[in-house]
């Protein structure tokens, strides 16, 4: 008997300490403050970051900084979003919200399931809007006029007849004493959707060149030695040449299938069931400047051999969703070391109308349609410009402009040769009225791409609407009463009102304030 | 007549409502107060007309669409929306408490916030969006942030006020508390001033280095002895206001402001602000940081910080609607609330990298 007396104190006191707001406030603080930490320090950075970070904000030495960041290393801040720690405070934190709710719940339901009931004629003049007027004329008049302006008030009031006269007495927004339950809820319902996001999903990315297909993602699980890099490339390059299958590629690397599948999850490389393929990645430019006005990307995804969307294109902001993973535009990288590996595509046009569309590698020649002049593409230049002499020199290696330089000939004989800029159409026309468009420079491009799989967003959104339903209610609605009392008087009607509401007091009031003005307006108008 | 007269015209039309609301308070003539609010309605159209003008040339240069030419994505633009969002809230205020004494502490933050923005030399030229914030949720995200930030800014106003008008003695922490704050909430505005204004002198305007420069005119100066002098004079300035915080009590009270109302107008704007914020702010944020970055969260230091917002004023409304917090600590929640949003609008930007770094521009 005794100890089951002492057990149960034991839980109330915990349930007690997680019912308090005093331990939200706790919670609150604490992870407000380890996010600042974590704001500061770069989070999954090159420590060499940090170390800069730390001597220039706090003036350290660089070893004082290092071993400062070290300790906080230790601790887990250089990657605490992902810690234990803190994901354990953001868990006290919803059992917090959860026991608090429950708590304080049978009180609030109380409340909101009370049906509101005949009050004493002294009590309705306690209430926190009161108000008292006399109305001139029949009573029963009076008693229609009251009964109209309550009603007016968006009220359905019941009636109830004792000594004191007639009171009409009603409510309205009981319900929405919930609006802080909702609101509470939806954050758990979004906590429970970043779960599911993080145990059921992945967020990996892929670095895609102009032409080549990919079956995998990658989900980089920390730093790597030079080895261990190659070893991950090499799964990943046996695995692409296998379109995807793992059964395959475990076997032309000599392993089980189970061995190549554990040194998959490892380095994180996740099979997506289908390969994406980049056919084009391009940057468009604002005007005549360098501001980018969109990164774009063209994929085609195919399933089982074959491809199942095509050439669609992406931008950031605006991505491509497949079997439940969505690929995002996030960067691009241009092969600068490989530049004239790439492919020249050139429309080009006689002037008597014939075209024809050319793919052209450095050193190839071509006939212009209806004429004997030949062309030969002899250089190419990422981002071409001109010096203050006029000479034209390459200012960067990120496709800003690209160009291509065209030497063309007549039976033997140089006729003309210059630069074809991309950007420029101006420069595509030939002396001659033949035309040579520049269409791209293909191959050396690289797309960057942020893929993920969550199966919680939708619940996160589903939490958000009810997040923005609930604190609707809660700050914009308010549970509102109101008692009135008509009884005779001397040459007409006495009228009591009292009114309360648990939010947004003085709005009710203020109509309540413009319901007496009609009130004792109409009457005296149908006198 | 493009966007910039009519900014230029609000600009001066603050400036004389300011003057107005001054005299209206020293003469009490009601004359002078209907003239003080026409001209500050006055500039508030025109800065109106100046923003939708603002809009069309966004519009005219991007050729994206209404959605995608929000004049809002730089520090000048978001400054000059803060300030219309101040005004507009003023302007309510001031017709729903039907009390004018506001206005002359309201109008010189306006006035002045654009003479420094003019002063400054602050880019204001438009500028083509970049692909990451071409969305259409850009419009209702930022403008929602912002007018949260507004609404915040007046409850930290209001907040102060009260602290100023019910505190007396010199040795009461919450006098202490204001005193400091205001302090040094001016002395780090005159030093940010002293930054842009001696900026553009220093560095011909290279915006990127503006975010290294911060407090380098005062505090942060490579000559020992000037950022010396700027502690000593920030360290004085905050005296002063302690030593001499009775003064300003005085004042208001002077001008018929009631505790009880600042009280309310404190909670007010933080009621209807924080449900702005979080769905603005943070729902509508997570929206688009999914569809752009293909996470709705990613710990990014303006969505920690905009989470660190949100905690204080969470905390704000329980203290007051479950604790029954009420008076003078309520009022710290609210101020202290304001220097989160603070850091969350500029610090962020100025100070942390991350990847919502275009205001910092």
């Amino acid at each position: 008997m005794d100890t089951e007396v002492k057990k149960k104190s034991i839980i109330d006191r915990v349930w007690d300490v997680f019912a308090s707001v005093k331990l939200a406030v706790v919670l609150f603080a604490l992870i407000s403050l380890t996010s600042v930490v974590g704001t500061v320090l770069e989070q999954q950075a090159e420590p060499e970051k940090n170390i800069e970070v730390l001597s220039k904000m706090f003036g350290l030495s660089h070893d004082a900084a290092h071993s400062v960041l070290q300790v906080f290393e230790g601790l887990g801040f250089t990657n605490m979003y992902h810690s234990w720690w803190f994901n354990a405070f953001l868990l006290l934190f919803a059992a917090n919200l959860i026991i608090c709710s429950l708590d304080r719940l049978p009180r609030i339901w109380k409340l909101v399931t009370e049906k509101v009931r005949p009050l004493p004629v002294e009590n309705i003049g306690k209430m926190s809007i009161r108000r008292e007027l006399a109305l001139k004329g029949t009573s029963s008049a009076a008693r229609d006029a009251v009964l109209g302006a309550i009603r007016k008030l968006g009220f359905k009031p019941s009636e109830s007849t004792g000594g004191n006269g007639t009171q009409w007495y009603a409510e309205k927004g009981n319900y929405t004493r919930l609006g802080v339950y909702i609101t509470h809820l939806s954050i758990l319902i979004i906590l429970v959707g970043a779960m599911i996001g993080t145990f059921f999903g992945f967020n990996g990315s892929l670095r895609l060149r102009e032409g080549q297909t990919s079956y995998i993602a990658v989900a980089p699980a920390g730093r790597l030695t030079n080895q261990q890099y190659a070893e991950m490339d090499a799964i990943i390059q046996g695995i692409n040449k296998h379109q995807g299958s793992v059964s395959q590629a475990a076997a032309s690397f000599g392993v089980q299938e189970s061995v190549l599948a554990a040194k998959m999850k490892e380095y994180g490389i996740l099979p997506l069931g289908f390969g994406i393929r980049c056919d084009n990645f391009n940057v468009d430019y604002y005007d005549r400047t360098d501001m980018p006005k969109a990164y774009r990307s063209w994929l085609t995804v195919f399933k089982d051999g074959r491809p199942v969307i095509n050439q669609k294109s992406i931008v950031v902001n605006d991505p491509l969703k497949f079997e439940g993973v969505t690929f995002y535009q996030s960067s691009f990288e241009t092969a600068a070391d490989d530049m004239s590996s790439g492919v020249a595509i050139l429309r080009v046009a006689g002037k008597s109308g014939q075209a024809q569309e050319l793919h052209l590698k450095a050193g190839e020649s071509f006939t212009i349609p209806g004429t004997a002049i030949r062309g030969q593409v002899q250089n190419f230049s990422p981002a071409i410009s001109l010096d203050e002499s006029g000479k034209p020199f390459t200012y960067n290696q990120q496709m800003t402009n690209p160009a291509v330089f065209i030497e063309f000939t007549e039976n033997g004989a140089r006729k003309y040769g210059g630069w074809f800029l991309k950007r420029y159409p101006q420069t595509w026309n030939l002396p001659d009225g033949n035309r040579v468009e520049f269409l791209d420079y293909w191959g050396v491009e690289f797309t960057g791409l942020q893929v993920r799989k969550d199966p919680g967003v939708l619940i996160v959104y589903l939490g958000c609407i009810i997040m923005a339903v609930g604190l609707y209610i809660t700050f914009f609605m308010s549970h509102r009463r109101i008692w009135v009392n008509v009884a005779d008087g001397k040459g007409g009607a006495k009228v009591l009102i009292g009114a309360s509401a648990n939010r947004n007091r003085a709005s009710f009031e203020r109509r309540i304030e413009k319901m007496i003005s009609m009130l004792s307006a109409g009457h005296q108008g149908g006198k | 007549m493009d966007s910039s007269v009519f900014f230029g015209f609000t600009t001066v039309a603050y400036f004389l409502s300011m003057t107005a609301y001054i005299a209206y308070l020293v003469s009490r003539n009601r004359f002078i107060g209907i003239g003080a609010t026409a001209i500050t309605v006055a500039g508030f159209v025109s800065q109106t007309i100046g923003f939708v003008k603002r809009f069309f040339e966004f519009k005219d240069l991007g050729q994206m669409g209404w959605l995608r030419a929000v004049p809002l994505t730089n520090l000048y633009e978001s400054l000059v929306f803060f300030i219309w969002c101040l005004i507009l809230t003023y302007l309510i205020i001031e017709f729903r408490y039907r009390n004018r004494s506001f206005g002359a502490f309201v109008t010189p933050i306006a006035g002045l916030t654009l003479a420094f923005i003019d002063l400054s030399g602050m880019s204001k030229s438009i500028q083509p969006l970049v692909p990451a914030l071409q969305s259409n949720w850009l419009l209702v995200h930022v403008m929602m942030s912002f007018i949260s930030y507004a609404l915040f800014a007046i409850s930290f106003s209001t907040g102060l006020m009260y602290l100023i008008v019910r505190t007396e003695k010199r040795n009461e922490p919450a006098y202490i508390f204001w005193t400091v704050m205001l302090g040094v909430f001016v002395s780090l505005l005159a030093a940010m001033g002293l930054d842009f204004l001696t900026f553009k002198v220093a560095y011909m305007g290279k915006q990127e280095l503006m975010r290294s420069y911060l407090l380098k005119a005062s505090f942060r100066n490579e000559s020992g002895a000037v950022a010396a002098l700027s502690f000593a004079a920030a360290a004085a300035l905050t005296f002063c206001t302690w030593r001499f915080g009775g003064v300003l009590r005085k004042v208001i009270t002077g001008f018929s402001i009631s505790h009880e109302m600042l009280d309310d107008i404190t909670y007010k704007s933080v009621a209807v602000g924080f449900p702005i914020f979080t769905l603005g702010g943070l729902i509508f944020g997570a929206i688009w940081a999914d569809q752009a970055w293909g996470k709705y969260w990613t710990w990014d230091p303006k969505e920690t910080w905009s989470l660190i917002t949100w905690f204080f004023y969470a905390f704000y409304l329980h203290a007051r609607l479950m604790r029954g917090w009420k008076g003078k600590k309520i009022a710290i929640v609210a101020v202290l609330g304001f220097i989160a949003v603070i850091f969350t609008y500029l610090g962020v930007n100025l100070l942390l990298s991350g990847l919502h770094s275009y205001g910092s521009q």
